[in-house]
């Protein structure tokens, strides 16, 4: 670009026209369509005048409720992105064989599997858990925000960041090649000179700070914020499972956090964390990654949990079985999950004993889990059973779960693991469990409180299609791939040599086409319902018979949640609430305190994008620059002593007087 | 408000929502408490890196022929003197003495930046000998553990001159004193790590 060589470097880094990837032609169709859709999108918001009314209400807004959806709606929008990356890489592995080298070679296809798994978990199922939580928690236990408002917005920013900077690298440069976890020495600066460890490890380190405070936020929220009455064994399941999780997300990120900046130091300033010379010791990267990825899995896991619960409840019409083993259970879960990260790499040399202990615990974690189950079963017992969308979920979640969960305890076994070890049998087993457990979790949950969020139910007809048609893709996408893997193939091949092997591949292509037929479904389900939303509408506020607080606002619930702070004497309030003949207040409404949207954690996170851009192109001055820029920008924010305001009784009244005659023209 | 816990469901209603406002108890100390501990697993990791790795010298220089345990003596005391002096802080604070409570900010300050000072001396010191990170694991790790908590030193020096200048601007109102407190719990905490660095690192160290 520029004639002297120093100069260009000063300014640009290592950043040239040749990094943007134009010989590419699947990723300049690619550019072409999110361009043209995301032009799309600004002129829609343009010629509506949306800038303002989006600027003061989402993204500044510090109410939890706006924030959960825009978590949500990160979630959906990512695993557009992610699903993408899947269907391209079935396409390849059932096309390449013998002769045939496919459509993708290897080096993008390494980027493609690489990003897939940093997409599905960290900007799919990661933000859709918070996006839950952060919706759900306040509203079960009455409160009327989380405990750190400001923060919880900083925090979804810094998530957006992270999924920016990991959306560049499809179009500036390269993402890594380096899988999931990046493993070193393939991500040391010897394997992978190039930006696309860099991608991964700064987007992934931003997003990890927001998870971290989001974490902190509801643990806070959950112990101080509870309606008065609501102990610690009257808390709704979901809000105790949401603990839980909340509690091992700051026990573990912190350690992602620890690990990625070692790893950023081995390739920025040339130490020797996890090197092969000089005494650095990669093991080191296994033990401690995995310490933080396998709580992982039960952050993801416990909130679905929670929701698969109170769905179950819910439709079955009937208090949760076993409410106190469902609790100990979650705790317990909580716990062994620290206890069982070294079965991710039996084969790294442990000996028989080391072995012996991490394959004991593992299987040891499949009691509580099993218990879990046989509540849900016992919930359901002799229930009324209503199957609606949520709740058939929920039923293809137990029967799917339940397969995972047994391959599971196989690979625990460390001799099986070792012959299983990498193989497409693992692969098979984890999208057991995520796809069946976590996603399957968020899709009953996003039917079951679409209605609070939105004050109308999504239609059912697309509802049940896309139901059938993930639950069928699933199992024809992956139970090839357990043979495969019990045969010996191994994960991560971009091309295979023997051609019986093929029809597998196919098999599990047509599969990821049918959850393809799911997703298109699912995105029918939510235009249908958007046009239809007055013939779906629910002015009762408590669509389902529900069973706990949140039912008890209107759909969707005011600003401040609840006009009074309700006092609770039971669990599952508002079934209790309902049963001995609870009067809505009529009067003595007052002003509320709640607190003031602030743009300053946009802001922030914007700095930290540029920020990640510069010191992943070794653009020094931008680093730099943008570094000082968030300190003054955070800095600049505790001057603000003005945080707070009231929100008058007059609109406390008008809002509520409006329900209630809303309430009345039901009856 | 002690009937509702005792009626037996299904007949009467009992209330079910509060009529006044109470406010909630402050929820920060909890959550930055909560924040703390997070960082000290951040220090936990660079502990456990250091104890796995801190003897891989890779023929390069060992503890022993590195540390001079008399300017960590030094060093050290700056900082257990910063936190007492940030306790004398706290109690101007209680007593509502705001210019006491600035001067002893103000040392807290100076002993906390002499400490900064004088581990970076000790730093370039270590470079100048060629005991660079890139030197071994051991000095990677060293350097990442050290490190770590001075740059946490250096951040909460940041923050007590934001703190001073809004003590001064508004005075010891709730939400200042709300942020003192915080910055106490942050301060006493790089005490307490600095005291496991001490032992772990620089005793152990040279005992080897």
């Amino acid at each position: 670009m520029l004639s002297d060589p120093d100069l260009q470097k000063l300014i640009f880094g290592r950043f040239s026209l040749e990094d943007i990837p134009f010989h590419e032609p699947i990723l300049q169709v690619t550019f072409a369509g999110v361009a043209v859709v995301g032009l799309a999108v600004l002129g829609v918001i343009t010629y509506y005048r949306f800038w303002g009314p989006m600027w003061r209400d989402w993204i500044t807004s510090v109410d939890h409720k706006k924030i959960g959806i825009m978590y949500i709606i990160l979630a959906m929008v990512m695993l557009l992105r992610g699903f993408a990356d899947a269907l391209l890489m079935r396409a390849q592995q059932s096309m390449a064989f013998g002769e045939n080298q496919g459509f993708l070679p290897p080096h993008h296809y390494d980027q493609i599997f690489s990003a897939h798994g940093v997409i599905m978990i960290f900007f799919v199922a990661m933000p859709f858990v918070t996006g839950m939580m952060n919706y759900v928690v306040p509203l079960q236990i009455g409160a009327r925000d989380v405990a750190f408002p400001f923060l919880n917005n900083f925090s979804f920013w810094m998530t957006v960041s992270g999924a920016i900077t990991i959306m560049i690298s499809l179009f500036v440069g390269e993402f890594s090649r380096a899988t999931w976890l990046a493993y070193p020495p393939l991500s040391g600066s010897d394997m992978s000179p190039g930006v696309g460890v860099d991608y991964y490890i700064w987007g992934l380190q931003v997003a990890g700070i927001g998870t971290t405070l989001s974490g902190i936020n509801l643990i806070a929220t959950i112990v101080k914020m509870r309606a008065p009455g609501m102990t610690m064994m009257k808390l709704p399941i979901f809000v105790w499972t949401s603990l839980c999780t909340n509690v091992l997300i700051t026990a573990a990120f912190p350690i992602l956090t620890a690990v990625l900046a070692l790893l950023t130091l081995d390739r920025y300033v040339g130490t020797h964390f996890f090197t092969n010379d000089l005494g650095g010791n990669p093991m080191m990267y296994f033990n401690l990654i995995w310490i933080w990825g396998h709580p992982e899995v039960y952050i993801l896991i416990l909130p679905a949990f929670g929701i698969f619960s109170e769905v179950t409840s819910t439709f079955s019409g009937k208090r949760l079985f076993g409410y106190v083993s469902m609790v100990y259970a979650t705790v317990v879960i909580t716990i062994l999950s620290y206890l069982v990260w070294l079965h991710h790499f039996f084969t790294m040399g442990s000996g028989a004993s080391v072995n012996s202990f991490f394959g004991i615990t593992t299987m040891i974690i499949s009691i509580p889990t099993g218990a879990k189950i046989f509540n849900w079963l016992f919930t359901m017992f002799r229930g009324r059973i209503r199957f609606e969308v949520p709740m058939l979920w929920t039923i293809s979640f137990m029967v799917t779960f339940t397969i995972g969960g047994m391959t599971g305890v196989l690979l625990a076994v460390p001799p099986a693991d070792f012959v299983l070890h990498n193989s497409l049998f693992l692969i098979a087993h984890f999208h057991n469990v995520i796809i069946g457990g976590v996603l399957f979790g968020m899709f009953a949950g996003v039917n079951y409180w679409f209605p609070k969020a939105f004050g109308f139910k999504l239609d059912p007809f697309w509802g049940k299609v896309s139901f059938w048609f993930w639950t069928i893709g699933f199992y024809v996408a992956f139970m090839p791939l357990y043979v495969l893997g019990l045969m010996g193939v191994t994960r991560r091949a971009q091309h295979f040599d023997d051609p019986s092997l093929q029809i597998w591949f196919v098999l599990a292509a047509f599969g990821a086409v049918l959850i393809a037929v799911g997703i298109g479904a699912m995105i029918m389900q939510f235009t249908v319902s958007i046009r239809n939303r007055e013939a779906l509408r629910d002015t009762t506020g408590d669509p389902w018979g529900g069973r706990t607080l949140e039912w008890s606002t209107s759909s969707p619930p005011p600003d401040y949640n609840f006009a009074f702070t309700p006092r609770i004497h039971d669990l599952d309030a508002w079934s209790d609430m309902k049963q001995r003949g609870y009067e809505r207040p009529r009067e003595g409404f007052r002003a509320i305190h709640m607190p003031r949207n602030t743009g300053t954690g946009a802001v922030i996170a914007g700095l930290s994008v540029a920020f990640s851009f510069g010191m992943i192109w070794y653009i020094w001055w931008l680093a730099a620059l943008t570094f000082v820029a968030m300190i003054a920008a955070a800095i600049f924010h505790t001057f603000n002593y003005n945080r707070d305001f009231d929100i008058p009784a007059d609109t406390v009244v008008r809002t509520e007087s409006e329900r209630n005659s809303m309430l009345a023209a039901q009856a | 408000m002690m009937h509702g816990d005792t009626a037996p469901p299904g007949t009467e209603a009992p209330v079910f929502h509060e009529s006044e406002e109470h406010p909630h108890e402050a929820s920060t100390l909890l959550g930055f408490w909560i924040y703390l501990m997070s960082d000290c697993l951040i220090f936990t990791v660079l502990f456990a890196t250091y104890a796995v790795l801190g003897r891989n010298y890779a023929a390069g220089p060992s503890p022993n022929d590195l540390f001079d345990l008399k300017l960590v003596a030094v060093n050290t005391a700056m900082l257990l003197f910063s936190s007492i002096t940030y306790g004398f802080a706290m109690l101007e604070m209680e007593n509502g003495q705001l210019k006491a409570m600035q001067l002893w900010l103000i040392v807290t300050g100076l002993f906390g930046a002499a400490f900064i000072g004088i581990e970076l001396y000790e730093f370039s010191h270590l470079i100048h000998e060629g005991a660079t990170p890139q030197r071994s694991a051991f000095l990677s790790s060293f350097f990442a553990l050290v490190g770590t908590h001075g740059l946490h030193v250096t951040f909460g020096i940041v923050w007590l001159i934001v703190l001073l200048i809004q003590t001064a601007q508004r005075g010891l109102i709730p939400e200042n004193k709300r942020r003192l407190l915080c910055l106490s719990m942050f301060w006493h905490f790089l005490d307490v790590v600095w005291i496991g660095v001490f032992t772990f690192v620089y005793l152990m160290g040279v005992l080897r």
